[in-house]
C-alpha cells in the first residue's frame, strides 16, 4: 500500500495584525460603495428614462453629420494641441529625470527636488491645470497646451528618470574612467541605453495627450470639448454624438499609429 | 623620490621612475578589509600582472588606482600626480591619461564601433561633437578609424556593438582605449567573459599595442599561462596583502598556480 503524504494545511496561520489590515480594508470598500456607488432603484430608474423614446440615448441617434467640416478643424486643433502639448512636456521632462537620478543630479537636495516636482506635477490632474493656466493665459488652446505639457513633464518624467536608473552603469562608468564629464556621459552612454524606453514613454505620452485634450475643453482651454460641452448644454445629443465618433476616430488612429512606430523602432 | 617599503623593488628600470606608486595602500567597506597596507611601484613600459583568487582585492586595487572608489588610507603616486589629492575636474583631467579596458567591455550596446571608439576622444575634449560619430569632426572620425583599424576591424566601424562577437567587442574597447591616447593602461581581466582562443588573441593585441606604443601596461588576469606569456613582473594578491612580487621571467608557474586555484582568504 502506497504512503499516505499528509498535504499541507489549507491556510497558513496570520497573526492578528494580518486579520485586523483585512478587516479594515474590507470596512474600507463596503462603507465607500454604500456612501457613493448608486442605488439599485436609482440605476433602473435611470436605464428607463435612458431609453426612452424622449430620453438621452433616443435622442443622440441618428449623429447629426451637418457640422462635420467644423468638427473636423477642431479636431485638428485637438490634435495639435496634444502634440505641442506633449513635445513640450517631453523635452522639459528630460532634463527633470536626470535631475530626479540618484547617479546623475549633481545633488541629492536637487535630486530630492526634482523628484518633488515630478510628483507633483503628476498628482494634480490636467483638468486642475488646464483651469490654472486658463486664469494666466486666457480661454483657448494655449492653457490646453501648457496643461499637457506641466502632465507630460510629470509623466514622462517619472518614467524617463525610471528608464534612466535601471540603464546598465558599465558603459557610464568606462566614460568616467576615461574622464568624461557629465553631459558626455549622458547624451553618450545613458540616452542610447534608453532610447527604446524613451520612445514607448513617449508615445505613450502622446496618445494620453490626445485623450486629454479632447476633454480640456471642457473646461475652455480649447479644442474638440468646448463642442462637445456645448452640444450637451444646447441638448444637440445627435451632434454630441458625432463628436465623440471623430474624437473615437482619432483616438484609436494616434494609439494605432503609435503602436506600429513603437513595432518599427523598438 | 623616497620609495616605501615594498616588495619587487628592483624589478624594473629603477632610472626611468616609477610611474606608478602606490604606498601602503588600505580600503574596507565599512566591514572586511579589502587591502591591507598594499606598496608596489610600476616602471614606464613595463608589463605588470597583478593575480590572486577571487575576493583578493584586485579589481578593489584596480578600482582605488583611478579613484572610481576611495581608498581607506594610504598613497598613490601616478604619471607624476598624487591622485588622493585631486579635486573632480582634476580627476577628471587625470583619468584621462589613463586607459582602462574592462572584462564586461562597457561598450554603449545601441552604438555602432566607430561611435564607441570615437568617446575615447572625450578624454580631450568635450561637447556633442565627441559623442557620436556623425557629428564629429574629419580629423577624429579619421582618429578612431585608425584605431579601429589597429585592432582589425573597420569593417565594423558602423556596426552595433551589440552585435559583435564578444572578442570583437573587447577589440572595440581596446580601440577606445587607444583613442584616448593614454600614456599607462589598466586592464581588468580583459581576457575573463572570452573563449579561450579569443582571450588569447586579445591579450596578444593589447601586449603588443602597448608595446608599440611604449605604455605600461598594468593587467588583471584569471589566466595563468597569459599571466606568463604577457607580462614582465607579477604581484600576487592574497587577503588583501602581496604575498608575492617576482619578475615572469623567474617565476615558478606551480607557485604561481595557489593564486588562481583557490581562494586566499
Amino acid at each position: 500500500m502506497a504512503q499516505v503524504i499528509p498535504a499541507p494545511p489549507r491556510f497558513q496561520h496570520r497573526s492578528l495584525a494580518e486579520y485586523v489590515g483585512i478587516i479594515v480594508v474590507l470596512a474600507l470598500v463596503v462603507t465607500s460603495v454604500v456612501n457613493t456607488a448608486p442605488s439599485l432603484d436609482k440605476l433602473q430608474r435611470g436605464t428607463v428614462r435612458l431609453f426612452a423614446p424622449s430620453g438621452f440615448l433616443m435622442q443622440m441617434f441618428p449623429p447629426d453629420f451637418s457640422r462635420v467640416e467644423h468638427i473636423t478643424w477642431k479636431l485638428v486643433e485637438t490634435l495639435q494641441m496634444a502634440v505641442a502639448g506633449a513635445a513640450l512636456g517631453l523635452i522639459f521632462a528630460i532634463p527633470f529625470a536626470i535631475l530626479a537620478t540618484d547617479r546623475l543630479s549633481p545633488h541629492p537636495v536637487i535630486k530630492i527636488a526634482a523628484r518633488g516636482m515630478i510628483a507633483f506635477f503628476r498628482t494634480v490632474p490636467d483638468l486642475v491645470w488646464a483651469i490654472f493656466f486658463i486664469i494666466v493665459v486666457g480661454l483657448g488652446p494655449a492653457a490646453g497646451v501648457l496643461a499637457l505639457m506641466i502632465d507630460k513633464i510629470g509623466f514622462a518624467g517619472r518614467f524617463f528618470a525610471e528608464a534612466m536608473e535601471e540603464a546598465d552603469t558599465g558603459p557610464q562608468d568606462a566614460l568616467r574612467a576615461i574622464g568624461a564629464n557629465r553631459m558626455g556621459i549622458i547624451f553618450s552612454a545613458v540616452f542610447p541605453a534608453c532610447l527604446p524606453s524613451f520612445t514607448a514613454t513617449s508615445l505613450f505620452a502622446l496618445e494620453k495627450s490626445v485623450r486629454g485634450s479632447a476633454a480640456l475643453g471642457l473646461v475652455g482651454a480649447g479644442g474638440i470639448g468646448v463642442d462637445l460641452k456645448v452640444a450637451f448644454d444646447l441638448f444637440n445629443y445627435d451632434e454630441a454624438l458625432t463628436i465623440i465618433l471623430m474624437m473615437l476616430v482619432l483616438v484609436v488612429a494616434v494609439e494605432q499609429g503609435s503602436s506600429w512606430i513603437r513595432s518599427k523602432l523598438i | 623620490m623616497n620609495l616605501p617599503q615594498f616588495v619587487g623593488t628592483t624589478a624594473g628600470p629603477a632610472s626611468a621612475g616609477p610611474v606608478l606608486l602606490v604606498s601602503d595602500l588600505s580600503k574596507s567597506y565599512g566591514g572586511p578589509v579589502v587591502l591591507r597596507g598594499v606598496s608596489f611601484a610600476a616602471f614606464s613600459g613595463v608589463s605588470l600582472a597583478i593575480i590572486g583568487a577571487n575576493g583578493s582585492g584586485k579589481s578593489t586595487l584596480l578600482k582605488c588606482l583611478i579613484r572610481l572608489t576611495d581608498p581607506s588610507s594610504g598613497k598613490i603616486e601616478m604619471l607624476g600626480q598624487s591622485v588622493g589629492d585631486m579635486g573632480a575636474r582634476a580627476l577628471r583631467q587625470f583619468r584621462s591619461r589613463v586607459g582602462v579596458v574592462w572584462q564586461k567591455h562597457n561598450l554603449v550596446p545601441r552604438l555602432s564601433a566607430l561611435s564607441n571608439v570615437l568617446h575615447g576622444v572625450q578624454a580631450r575634449m568635450s561637447g556633442p561633437r565627441s559623442w557620436w560619430q556623425w557629428a564629429a569632426p574629419a580629423e577624429v572620425r579619421a582618429e578612431a578609424m585608425a584605431c579601429l583599424a589597429r585592432v582589425g576591424l573597420t569593417d565594423k566601424a558602423l556596426q552595433r556593438v551589440d552585435s559583435l562577437s564578444g572578442g570583437q567587442q573587447q577589440r572595440v574597447a581596446i580601440a577606445r582605449m587607444l583613442m584616448q591616447r593614454p600614456e599607462l593602461v589598466l586592464a581588468d581581466e580583459p581576457d575573463a567573459s572570452l573563449d579561450p582562443q579569443s582571450g588569447e588573441d586579445v591579450m596578444r593585441l593589447l601586449s603588443d599595442l602597448a608595446r608599440q606604443d611604449g605604455l605600461t601596461l598594468i593587467i588583471i588576469s584569471h589566466r595563468l599561462e597569459h599571466t606568463l606569456a604577457f607580462s614582465d613582473r607579477i604581484i600576487g594578491l592574497g587577503g588583501g596583502v602581496i604575498t608575492l612580487d617576482v619578475a615572469t621571467s623567474q617565476a615558478d608557474p606551480a607557485m604561481l598556480r595557489r593564486f588562481f586555484d583557490k581562494p586566499t582568504e
